[in-house]
């Protein structure tokens, strides 16, 4: 199926997220949409599936002009869409989930279960998907889930399938196997829209690019472009890939874990007998796969997880059975994973969002009230020197973009004495600029003496930031090592495999 | 709560050695505390004013074709014996939470049983219950729980929060007294407070639906509106004209030849009147349709992830408004038990407060119409127990005895349940971009 857009534009207020977009879909064809976060392609996807209405523009599929009034149109006339968070109900099976809204049924609407069950066998088995109809969504890996999404388009007999920010959740082997998946149904004659900021897949599987900026189409490029040229199309301006920094000037042992083990409410071990060191003026980084007890290991070391035993020393210090607060003020700096959630109040302005990890005394509180002086002097310095772009120090956090957001989060962590930094996920869902921009100041971090524990599912993050990576599978250590390892031994590891080979280094 | 110590801010220095427990359930402990508790209640109970005599439980109804004979058991060593094998059980339960296996259904049932024949034999010594009419009872005084409890599942699975159950029963009775008064048809009076119902579901759904607002607000404000619009109505409009707007017909009895001249079961189930057995078939379609159905796969779509079922062409709002007024129509069944099986008229705040009790059942039910359904028969039963004892004069003071369905609920809410997972989605208004 081919399919043409004309001159798409999309209004949210006053903010134009497309300006008249216009590109083409051949069938049997991979054309990727290239853009930082915030430009503008899940809005453009959006109208195409039906899900927004555009307010000028047109959609033409095999020459036909067409009015979506819904996704249901959209599926109606062969467009199929893996979102990007996965539109699939956890507590339903698979084959549910694929009828659903498509549903064969028999005698007064009963379901024919079996029907789907057939369907979703037939789809995995030509596509090698290995996917169990009966399974219930919430209980499949994420990549296995993804293929549901997959299949879900291809049970009504989708042409077009867009995948939006598909790897965003996937292990690098998930992401290759996505990569064969797609090539399969390039070869069975499909149309494919892939959507994404990450250079390496791009370049991997499209035959086409379009570049989408702030709403905009600025170009396209040939899959041969080298990784800058696009960057740099993406981003308009030219734009460092690579983290510059400076062989370590290691300390003292600074933060020394021993044994921990944290587990959950509903009693699972998330983290299991975890051991390692990290010394003054050292980046450590944390690799895995999503859900392997990062989260719990980070919240562990702020005090916010109730059942953890074993020892985390910093500078000698136990900090295990210490309240949060204590901790803070003992000088770990956190950067939360979900700034949304933990980061930031979002209906608090930018400078309320800056002092709340000093909320208690001096500088922003004496005798029990706030010097809003000290504040606004103290945020107004801050705006600048972290380049956060919004219209005054009393703009809400909410209204900010995702960059913005987290910049507010590190100036706030890094704005104090520090003796150990938690970075958990600093660069999810944030611009190109903005990267470059936190993994400048957690190097400078890291320059100044401090130990720093990155934790990033990014392999290109941990790769450019680490001293030394550490990799976790199901709470435990896999194994940590250099910097340098190649990026097929990392991802091996975050499956839970230990390359018989593989040496641990010590710091 | 937990065996596990919680470091405290002041230890400071070195961890304690916190002994991690594995994997645990957290109904597990909960039911070996609740064991222990209620049988030290009936042990204290029986020390403190033990009776001497016999109880007698009466199985048998008149017409049965088999007479089950009456069983006589002397009061107090009965009530002894039922202690120690409510010890027994606990015991049990905390053999098994102590080896972390799971609580099997039977343990709190058999605990239930005995305890429950404990305090009977202790309660009525020197009386006679008949289980017939206490079971018969408890299913009657069940009717309007479960007809609110199913119209709770039903809108809570589709993400609408129905906290107005209470008013839908109110103006159900209100409008099935009126209509059953005006036709001379108690099944007239039936349909319009389904109609009823389903009237103060769209009010619900407009709100909570269309405008956002929040749902638990919007309930709690038109049970109110319900109460105060019908006390003024029958002060204002019934109460003058009793002859002509508030003397229905009730329903009467309807035994079902075979069925009901089953021994025991017959007459608790089969010898009731025909919006019982309209309540099973409810209950069976229900049940059915949500887990079998085209229909209910999209409710409960709607309700765990309303944009999932948006990208696959359904209808959210739609099918949230279509679901909340059959919902609002099976709850306004339910009214029709207060003015038309009850007593034979509409009073002011006759419902008094069963609309509530049917979202405990909900929640106690886990969101599932057939356990809903047993929850509220669980909470019928109380009712009735409550009246069977104060009426043979039980040494519980009849105040306490008017507790007990509440307290049966609070309990039920707060320690039964269990692991319970409302529908994700449920109570978040749906807003398309």
């Amino acid at each position: 199926m081919r399919l043409v857009l004309r001159g798409i534009t999309k209004r949210f207020g006053s903010v134009v997220a497309n300006d008249s977009i216009s590109l083409s879909v051949e069938p049997g064809e991979i054309h990727c949409l290239l853009g930082e976060n915030g430009a503008g392609k899940s809005t453009l996807m959006n109208v195409l599936y039906g899900l927004y209405k555009a307010d000028e523009g047109e959609i033409e599929l095999d020459g036909e002009v067409q009015h979506f009034t819904g996704p249901g149109d959209a599926m109606a006339a062969g467009i199929g869409m893996v979102h990007q968070h996965f539109m699939l109900i956890p507590v339903f099976s698979v084959a549910e989930n694929v009828m659903l809204g498509n549903e064969t049924t028999g005698f007064a609407g009963t379901l024919d279960l079996d029907a789907s069950r057939a369907r979703v066998t037939e789809i995995s088995d030509r596509f090698g998907f290995h996917v169990d109809p009966d399974a219930l969504v919430e209980d499949l890996p994420v990549g296995v889930q993804q293929r549901v999404e997959i299949i879900k388009a291809l049970s009504r007999d989708a042409e077009l399938l867009v995948f939006d920010e598909p790897t965003a959740v996937l292990t690098p082997q998930e992401t290759d196997e996505l990569m064969e998946i797609m090539r399969q149904l390039k070869e069975a004659g499909k149309a494919i829209v892939f959507i994404t900021h990450k250079l390496r897949e791009v370049r991997a599987v499209a035959d086409r690019i379009t570049v989408i900026r702030l709403g905009k189409v600025v170009g396209e490029a040939e899959p041969t472009a080298s990784n800058a040229e696009l960057a740099s199309m993406m981003v308009g301006r030219p734009v460092e890939l690579t983290v510059h920094k400076d062989a370590p000037t290691l300390g003292a042992d600074a933060l020394v874990v021993k044994d921990l083990r944290v587990t959950d409410l509903a009693g699972h071990r998330q983290v299991d007998g975890l051991s390692f060191t990290i010394r003054a003026g050292e980046v450590l980084c944390v690799a895995g796969v999503q859900g392997n007890g990062q989260t719990e290991l980070t919240e562990a070391l702020l005090g916010l997880q109730d059942d953890v035993s074993g020892s985390i020393t910093l500078d000698g210090e136990e900090l295990v059975g210490r309240s949060t607060r204590r901790i803070l003020d003992a000088g770990v700096g956190f950067i939360p994973e979900d700034r949304q959630v933990d980061g930031l109040v979002p209906n608090f302005t930018i400078a309320e969002n800056l002092m709340l990890n000093r909320s208690f005394k001096s500088p922003f509180v004496k005798n029990g009230s706030l010097r809003l002086g000290a504040l606004r002097e103290f945020a107004q310095k801050k705006l600048k020197e972290y380049d956060v772009r919004a219209r005054d120090i009393d703009s809400l956090a909410a209204n900010l973009s995702g960059g913005n957001q987290q910049k507010v989060v590190v100036a706030r962590e890094l704005s104090r004495e520090l003796r150990l930094l938690v970075a958990a996920q600093p660069t999810r869902g944030v611009d190109v600029g903005s990267i470059e921009f936190i993994h400048k100041q957690i190097v400078a971090t890291r320059d100044s003496g401090i130990p720093v524990l990155v934790v990033s599912t990014e392999l290109d993050e941990v790769v450019a930031l680490a001293d030394r990576i550490m990799v976790l599978y199901r709470g435990r250590v896999v194994g940590i090592v250099p910097a340098d390892t190649p990026r097929e031994t990392l991802g091996l590891m975050m499956t839970g495999e230990r390359p018989k080979d593989l040496k641990d280094v010590a710091s | 709560m937990s065996t596990v110590t919680t470091p405290t801010p002041e230890s400071g220095g070195l961890a304690p050695d916190a002994a991690v427990t594995p994997a645990k359930g957290i109904g597990a402990k909960k039911l070996p505390i609740i064991f222990g508790v209620m049988t030290a209640l009936l042990a204290v109970v029986l020390l403190r004013s033990s009776h001497a005599g016999d109880t007698t439980f009466q199985l048998a109804a008149d017409t049965d074709f088999v007479t089950l004979p009456d069983i006589v058991v002397p009061s107090g060593p009965t009530a002894w014996v039922m202690v120690v094998l409510c010890l027994a059980l606990t015991a049990e339960a905390v053999r098994r939470m102590l080896a972390h296996t799971r609580q099997p259904v039977w343990v709190p049932i058999a605990f239930a049983v005995a305890w429950m024949t404990g305090f009977l034999s202790w309660a009525a010594a020197d009386e006679r219950i008949r289980l017939v009419s206490l079971f018969a009872g408890a299913v009657a005084l069940a009717i309007p729980l479960v007809f609110g409890a199913l119209g709770g599942v039903l809108g809570e699975r589709a993400g609408v929060v129905n906290i107005a159950i209470e008013g839908q029963l109110l103006f159900g009775a209100f409008a099935a007294a009126v209509t059953a008064s005006l036709t001379g048809s108690p099944w007239a009076g039936l349909v319009a407070a389904m109609v009823a119902g389903a009237l103060i579901a769209l009010i619900l759904g407009l709100f909570a639906i269309t405008y956002f607002v929040d749902q638990v607000i919007v309930g709690v404000v038109l049970n109110v509106l319900v109460v105060g619009l019908t006390n003024f109505m029958f002060r204002q409009v019934l109460a003058p004209n009793s002859d002509t707007l508030n003397s229905p017909d009730r329903f009467s009895a309807m035994p079902i030849p075979i069925l009901g001249d089953i021994p025991l079961i017959g007459p608790v189930l089969f010898r009731q009147t025909p919006l019982v057995y309209v309540l099973y078939v409810v209950v069976a379609l229900v049940a059915y349709a949500l887990y079998r159905t085209r229909w209910g796969l999209r409710v409960r779509a709607v309700g765990e992830h309303p944009k999932a079922a948006d990208t696959v062409g359904i209808k959210v709002n739609r099918t949230r408004y279509r679901t909340i007024l059959l919902a609002g129509a099976i709850a306004g069944m339910g009214g029709a038990y207060f003015s038309l099986v009850s007593v034979a008229g509409f009073n002011r705040e006759m419902t008094g407060g069963a609309g509530y009790i049917a979202l405990a059942a909900v929640i106690f039910g886990k969101w599932d119409p057939i356990r809903a359904t047993l929850a509220a028969l669980l909470f019928g039963f109380a009712s009735n127990l409550q009246g069977v004892l104060s009426a043979i004069g039980s040494p519980v003071p009849s105040q306490f005895m008017l507790m007990l369905p509440y307290l049966v609920t609070i309990f039920a809410v707060a320690g039964l349940v269990g692991r319970s997972r409302p529908p994700a989605a449920d109570g978040v208004p749906y807003r398309q971009q």
